[in-house]
C-alpha cells in the first residue's frame, strides 16, 4: 500500500533516468539524511537519549561512517569490478600517511642534485583529498598485475601491497616525521578557519564526506564507467570482445576505489584516531572491510553501509550480552566466544544469503509492493 | 666480502624454514586440488592440531604415563580432533556452498578460521605451550673447511626428513590407492566423478582430513621450533606466496616454492636487509610472488589457465 509506484508517471527522459525513480525512495532517503544531518546533532547537543554521553557519537557513529566510506571504495573494486583485494588496509594507510605528510609539510632532500623539494603544510581539506589521490596512484600501480592475473591470485598480489606498506610506514621514519615511537599525531582539524574538535562537528564532517562520496559513487556505477566495470566483472573476455578496454576499466576501478579508501583512511586517522601507528591499518582491517562488503552485498552502495554497521556493531553487542545476562565470563573467554560467534555468523550468512543484506532489502521491497496481498 | 661459510649457513637455514612453509602450503594445495576451495583456515588448523597434541601430551605425562605412550595417545587424540573438525567443516561450512563461486567459498573458510581460532583457544587454552618432540640442539658441519663451521639446527634436519616422508606418503596415496584415484577424479571434474559413482561429500571429508593431518605434522615441527601459540596462524599468510610461486595445483610446486621463499627471504634479510633498514623478511616473499605472477601467472608448476567463453 505504502510502497507502490502506481500513478508515478515519468514524462521526461530525465525523470526516467533519475537516480531514485520511485517517490517513496526519495522520501525515505530525505528523511534519513534529515535525521542524520539535523536530528542527530540536535539530540546530541541537548544530550537527549540515546545521546546522553558522547559514546554513541564518538565510538559508534564516527567509525561507522568512515568505515562505510572505505567499504564503498572496496565495493567499487570487489563488488562492481570483481577484482578481489586484500590490500584495502594498505590503501587506507597510504591515504592517512600522505595526508599527514602533506598536512605537516613535505621536505625531500635531494642531496645529489644539490637542492631540496619543500612543500609548506597544506590546509587539512586539501591534504585529505591529496592523500586520497596518492592512494589512487598507488592503487593504479598495484592494479597493474590485475591485467594479467585475476581471482584469488590477484588477492595474493594485493596482499603484497598490504605487507609492503605495513613495513614502509613502520620502518621508513621519513613518513612519520622521525617520531621516535613511530606513532604520529594528526594536525588540528582546521577547515577554512573553523576548528573542529567536538564530536558533533567531527561527526558532521564525516557525514558530509560520506554523503558526497556515496552520491558520487552511486552515480558513477550507474554510468558508462560503472557498466564497463560490471561487464569486466561478469566475464572479462566477453567484455573485451564487445569493445571494453580491460586496461581502462580495471585501472579506473583501482584508482577510484583506492581514492575513496585513501580519503577514508585519512579521515580515520585525522578525525577518529587522532594519533595512530601503522598497526591501525593492518591486514585485519583489510579483512574487516572485505567482510563488510560481502555481508552487506557485493555490488551495492547501500550494502556497504549495512555491512559496515553489522560488522561494527556485532562485537559490541556480543560484548554486552554476557554482562547483561549476568553470566560471569573472563574477558579471554568472551574474546574467544566472539571469534566463534563471528565466524559462525559469517558462515551462516554466506550459506543463507550469499548476496548479502542488500538482497534482503530488495526482496523486502518486492514484498512491500504487493502487500497486503501475497502475489 | 661475504664469506662463503656464512652464505651457506644462511642458505641452509633458509631452505630448512622453507620446508616448514612447504608443509603448510601442502595443506592448501591438497584442498584446492580436490575441491577448488582456497582454504584460508589452514593456519588455524595447524594451531588446532598443535594445541590438541601439546595439551593432551602434557595431561598424559602429568598423569604418569610413560613418554612413548603419551606420544602415541596424544597423536591419536589430535588425529581424532582433526577428523571431527574435517567432518564439521564439510558438513556445515563447505558442503552447503557447492556450486557457489570461489570468492564465497574463500570467505566461508575465513569464517571457519575465526571459529577454529576461537574454539581451539577456548578449549585448549591460549598460552604458548612448548612442544619437545624433536632435538633442537645445533650441529656444526664442515668445521675443517670453514672457520667455525656451518651451524645447522637438528630440528631443521628432522623437519626436512619428515616433509620428505610426508610427500612420499601423499604421492603413494594419490597414485596407488582407490581413494586417492577418486580424489584425483573429483579434482578433474566434480560432475563426471559423481556420475561414475564417487561420493563427493565423502571425498571432501577425506581431503579435509588429509589437510588436517598435514596440519598436524606442520604443527609438530613448528611447535617444536616456536612453541604452540596463536602466532602460528600467521604461517597461513606466509604460505600464500609459496602457493603463488609454486602454482595452486602442484604438490612439487608447494615444495619448491617453499624452499625458494625460505631461502630467498633469509638471504635477502641477511645480505640486503642492513641497507634497507631491516625487517624485509616481512614482505620479501610477497613481492617475490608478485614478480613471479607478472612473468608466469599460473606459477612455476601450475597448469596453464585456459579460459573459454
Amino acid at each position: 500500500m505504502l510502497y507502490r509506484e502506481a500513478g508515478q508517471f515519468k514524462t521526461t527522459y530525465a525523470e526516467d533516468m533519475a537516480i531514485f525513480p520511485i517517490r517513496q525512495d526519495r522520501i525515505a532517503l530525505a528523511t534519513l539524511l534529515g535525521i542524520a544531518f539535523i536530528g542527530v546533532p540536535l539530540l546530541a547537543t541537548f544530550h537527549i537519549w540515546p545521546f546522553g554521553s558522547d559514546y554513541l557519537l564518538r565510538a559508534i557513529l564516527l567509525p561507522f561512517l568512515i568505515l562505510a566510506l572505505a567499504a564503498i571504495g572496496v565495493n567499487i573494486l570487489v563488488g562492481y569490478c570483481g577484482q578481489i583485494s586484500l590490500g584495502s588496509g594498505a590503501f587506507m594507510a597510504i591515504g592517512a600517511y600522505s595526508a599527514y605528510k602533506l598536512g605537516t609539510g613535505v621536505h625531500i632532500p635531494l642531496a645529489w642534485l644539490g637542492f631540496a623539494i619543500s612543500i609548506p603544510p597544506l590546509p587539512v581539506l586539501s591534504s585529505i583529498l591529496l592523500g586520497g589521490l596518492t592512494a589512487a596512484a598507488a592503487g593504479i600501480l598495484f592494479g597493474v598485475p590485475s591485467l594479467r592475473i585475476k581471482g584469488l591470485y590477484l588477492a595474493v598480489a594485493t596482499l603484497a601491497a598490504q605487507f609492503f606498506f605495513d613495513w614502509v610506514f613502520l620502518r621508513v621514519s621519513w613518513f612519520t616525521n622521525y617520531a621516535p615511537s613511530g606513532s604520529v599525531n594528526a594536525p588540528t582539524l582546521n577547515f577554512f578557519g573553523l576548528v573542529l574538535d567536538t564530536p558533533i562537528e567531527r561527526y558532521l564532517l564525516c557525514l558530509t564526506f560520506v554523503t558526497v562520496f556515496a552520491v558520487l559513487a552511486k552515480n558513477l556505477v550507474r554510468g558508462n564507467l560503472g557498466r564497463q566495470w560490471m561487464a569486466i566483472r561478469d566475464m572479462d573476455i566477453a567484455a573485451e570482445l564487445i569493445g571494453i578496454r580491460p586496461l581502462n576499466a580495471k585501472l579506473t576501478a583501482f584508482a577510484v576505489s583506492s581514492f575513496i579508501i585513501g580519503v577514508a583512511g585519512a579521515l580515520w586517522a585525522f578525525v577518529y584516531l587522532g594519533s595512530w601507528e601503522p598497526l591501525a591499518f593492518s591486514i585485519d582491517r583489510s579483512l574487516q572491510l572485505l567482510f563488510m562488503v560481502i555481508i552487506g552485498g557485493l555490488g551495492s552502495i547501500m550494502g556497504s553501509f549495512l555491512g559496515a554497521a553489522f560488522i561494527l556493531i556485532l562485537p559490541i553487542v556480543l560484548n554486552l550480552i554476557p554482562t547483561q545476562l549476568g553470566v560471569p565470563l573472563s574477558t579471554e573467554t568472551i574474546t574467544h566466544l566472539e571469534f566463534i560467534i563471528f565466524g559462525s555468523l559469517i558462515c551462516y550468512l554466506l550459506i543463507k544469503e550469499p548476496q548479502g543484506f542488500a538482497r534482503l532489502i530488495s526482496l523486502g521491497k518486492e514484498k512491500l509492493r504487493l502487500w497486503p496481498f501475497p502475489y | 666480502m661475504i664469506a662463503l661459510g656464512q652464505f651457506l649457513e644462511v642458505l641452509i637455514g633458509g631452505l630448512m624454514s622453507g620446508v616448514l612453509y612447504s608443509l603448510v602450503a601442502l595443506g592448501f594445495v591438497l584442498i584446492f586440488k580436490a575441491s577448488g576451495v582456497f582454504n584460508f583456515a589452514q593456519g588455524a588448523m595447524v594451531l588446532l592440531a598443535g594445541l590438541a597434541l601439546v595439551r593432551s601430551l602434557d595431561l598424559l605425562v602429568a598423569n604418569g604415563f610413560p613418554l612413548w605412550a603419551a606420544i602415541i595417545f596424544g597423536i591419536g587424540f589430535a588425529v581424532v580432533i582433526m577428523a571431527i573438525t574435517a567432518w564439521l567443516i564439510e558438513r556445515f561450512a563447505i558442503g552447503p556452498l557447492v556450486n557457489q563461486d570461489a570468492l564465497t567459498l574463500f570467505m566461508s573458510t575465513i569464517g571457519v578460521t575465526f571459529i577454529l581460532e576461537g574454539a581451539s583457544q577456548m578449549i585448549f587454552g591460549s598460552d604458548a605451550y612448548p612442544l619437545r618432540l624433536f632435538p633442537t640442539d645445533a650441529w656444526f658441519l664442515f668445521e675443517s673447511h670453514f672457520p667455525g663451521g656451518i651451524l645447522v639446527n637438528k630440528l631443521d634436519i628432522w623437519g626436512g626428513f619428515i616433509a620428505g616422508i610426508l610427500v612420499a606418503g601423499l604421492a603413494i596415496f594419490f597414485q596407488r590407492t582407490k581413494t586417492g584415484r577418486a580424489l584425483r577424479a573429483v579434482a578433474d571434474d566434480h560432475l563426471a566423478a559423481q556420475s561414475v559413482g564417487i561420493p563427493i561429500s565423502w571425498i571432501w571429508f577425506v581431503v579435509w582430513l588429509v589437510a588436517g593431518l598435514v596440519a598436524l605434522v606442520a604443527a609438530t615441527v613448528w611447535g617444536t621450533k616456536l612453541g604452540v601459540q596463536f602466532s602460528i596462524t600467521f604461517l597461513a599468510l606466509k604460505a600464500l606466496p609459496v602457493l603463488i610461486i609454486g602454482g595452486f595445483t602442484s604438490v612439487p610446486g608447494a615444495i619448491v616454492g617453499g624452499l625458494m621463499v625460505g631461502a630467498g627471504e633469509k638471504i635477502a634479510e641477511v645480505f640486503l636487509g642492513p641497507y634497507m633498514g631491516g625487517g624485509i623478511e616481512y614482505w620479501f616473499a610477497y613481492v617475490l610472488a608478485l614478480a613471479v605472477l607478472l612473468v608466469r601467472p599460473q606459477g612455476l608448476f601450475g597448469e596453464p589457465i585456459i579460459e573459454r567463453i
